[in-house]
């Protein structure tokens, strides 16, 4: 079963992916997502029915801590990272008027 | 004498350095020396951290002297993949969007070697974010593989396996997602050993596949693994799949015996695809371990080849959701024009990713879109518990699976991002230890007619890396030096 991906899912996809994909760069999304669908598509030959899905190998359950501050302020050497900083905070551009 | 100390390993270098008959400062010094002959080449790291190093290698040498660090790690030079944290030392993953990050925390398994009295000589190129197996979607150039520099290093720990093989470091660490430190150090003929899930905290590892993500030694021969293991395995309550283990006495497992070992080969490693020349070294090795003592069998693992698309949806899914904190704000590449908001993530995450990363990230973001969920994201899980079934099953029978690492060794430069699903075919040995959670090491057992190293995978059964380790140093004993 060959996968056709459509002009409406690849600008879906490339909404919940947050890339912006130029006409060029969409058409070869939508090629190797065709292409690898297909090929994921070989695990339908494996009957999975009462099989339960598997996040993880080992039995881990939630980790619970007391919400408790341990890392210090260390708020110059973060916003040092940052591409633009305003008065000790991180700028973005405005959302709104 | 000064000038071999790069050559060796890691537990002699720091004997010698226990014993006085060496500084931490001549060790570096020789280090140093080879990275700057040999860089050029080889382009194993990202970033170098040399006047660092110095000054901690001061302080671990008043140490050593005062006898306060008698770790057998004490004032050895390390190499670490660039995708650990390292605090106040740039950190890219091989990304132009992390081109100027620099962590204000270490990750754990580098603070324990650093507890250890460890030196980072530097960050180690890699394939960006850990997609690939070449080391060629770095955004910062490729590595070459010192055994032959016209050939990929593998990847996507690439520029770790090469620091080793090239002498460019005593050992160094590596990530493993779907086999990115077995699989360089197959084609680099190196020792690499990815642990069982959750031995070695993730806390600082910049994720891929959260689920998958293991980090791990690679080095220059198999006591430098079980030394390395012991040195990074702890329980972290910064890793919430952080497993508590008391059983991290790797070194005591260095025990030339495997009389009664019960080894299974599964045939359907075996069939096409395999290249010759590795299936006749591979099988040799297994044949030197029955005449030592092993009881060798063939048997049908089977589903091997559902493992690699269902570690393509799963690995994707989980990096489509890891990568979104990378959105141009808080640290690393912000485009530079920009209408609005999210102009500006999606901008920057386009200029910022290579293709590889945004290839994996879409398809992410389709296995696990409303409609597409089950299909794809649901099945793949479901089919994960199918392999990890066949494991169990395998090791009710077996201590230890053998095989190939890899079908080929090491292509050239240049041969393989240009068709991602054949790229993607040459993890079908090493993927399914990941999705089962299994520990697995590989190491060389021969050249192929080209002079390329072969290398020779064993997966162990959850928790029983000490089963690897004995295995593979008596393997060792038997080869003799490669």
């Amino acid at each position: 079963m060959a996968n056709v991906i459509s002009d409406e899912t690849i600008e879906y996809v490339g909404i919940l992916s947050k890339l912006k994909l130029d006409d060029a760069g969409k058409e070869q999304a939508k090629h190797d997502l065709e292409q690898m669908l297909d090929y994921i598509d070989q695990l339908g030959e494996l009957d999975t029915d009462g099989v339960e899905p598997m996040t993880h190998v080992h039995p881990f359950s939630n980790c619970f801590r007391e919400d408790v501050v341990t890392n210090g302020d260390d708020r110059e050497n973060i916003l040092k990272n940052a591409p633009e900083e305003k008065d000790n905070m991180f700028a973005v551009p405005r959302t709104f008027d | 004498m000064s000038e071999r100390l790069n050559e060796l390993t890691a537990g002699a270098l720091g004997k010698k350095i226990q014993a006085k008959e060496v500084s931490v400062k001549e060790a570096l010094d020789a280090t140093f020396a080879a990275i700057d002959e040999k860089e050029e080449s080889v382009h194993a790291y990202i970033t170098l951290n040399r006047d660092a190093a110095y000054k901690t290698a001061d302080e671990v040498q008043k140490k050593i002297d005062a006898g306060e660090l008698t770790s057998p790690l004490a004032g050895v030079p390390v190499a670490i993949k660039d995708n650990m944290c390292t605090e106040g030392l740039k950190t890219t993953c091989a990304s132009k969007i992390l081109y100027n990050f620099i962590p204000t925390f270490t990750s754990t398994a580098v603070e324990n070697l650093q507890n250890a009295g460890a030196i980072i000589l530097g960050k180690t190129n890699m394939d960006e974010f850990a997609m690939g197996s070449t080391t060629e979607t770095s955004a910062f150039g490729v590595t070459r593989n010192p055994r032959d520099i016209t050939r990929v290093p593998g990847g996507s720990s690439g520029g770790s396996a090469a620091a080793v093989a090239a002498d460019e470091c005593a050992y160094a660490l590596g990530s493993d997602t779907g086999g990115s430190i077995r699989q360089p150090a197959g084609y680099c003929g190196v020792v690499g050993l990815k642990p069982t899930y959750g031995t070695v905290s993730r806390y600082g590892l910049i994720a891929y596949g959260s689920s998958l993500d293991q980090i791990g030694p690679l080095t220059k021969d198999v006591t430098d693994t079980a030394l390395i293991l012991e040195a990074i395995s702890s329980y972290d309550k910064k890793d919430s799949t952080s497993v508590n283990r008391t059983d991290t006495d790797f070194t005591s497992a260095l025990v030339n015996d495997v009389k009664c070992l019960k080894i299974g080969i599964p045939r359907d490693y075996f069939g096409d695809g395999l290249d010759p020349e590795v299936a006749a070294a591979v099988k040799k090795a297994a044949d030197e371990l029955k005449a030592a003592g092993a009881v060798v069998e063939e048997f049908d693992l089977s589903l091997v080849k559902y493992a690699i698309p269902a570690y393509y949806t799963i690995a994707d899914a989980e990096a489509s959701s890891n990568l979104e904190r990378f959105d141009g704000i808080k640290y690393g590449y912000r485009a530079e024009d920009f209408t609005d908001l999210h102009d500006l993530y999606k901008k920057s995450r386009s200029e910022g990713f290579g293709p590889e990363v945004q290839r994996r990230i879409m398809l992410g973001s389709f296995v696990l879109s409303s409609g597409y969920y089950d299909a794809y994201y649901l099945k793949a899980l479901k089919v994960k518990a199918l392999i990890k079934k066949a494991f169990d099953e395998a090791f009710a029978k077996y201590d230890l699976i053998l095989g190939p690492v890899a079908p080929t060794t090491a292509p050239e430069l240049g041969k393989s991002l240009s068709d991602p699903i054949k790229m993607y075919l040459g993890d079908i040995y090493t993927i399914s230890v990941n999705l089962a959670g299994l520990p697995g090491i590989c190491l060389p057992c021969g050249r192929d007619s080209k002079g390329l190293p072969i290398g020779l995978q064993l997966i162990g059964d959850c928790f029983k890396e000490s089963t690897l380790i004995r295995t593979a140093y008596t393997y060792e004993q038997l080869r003799g030096s490669f």
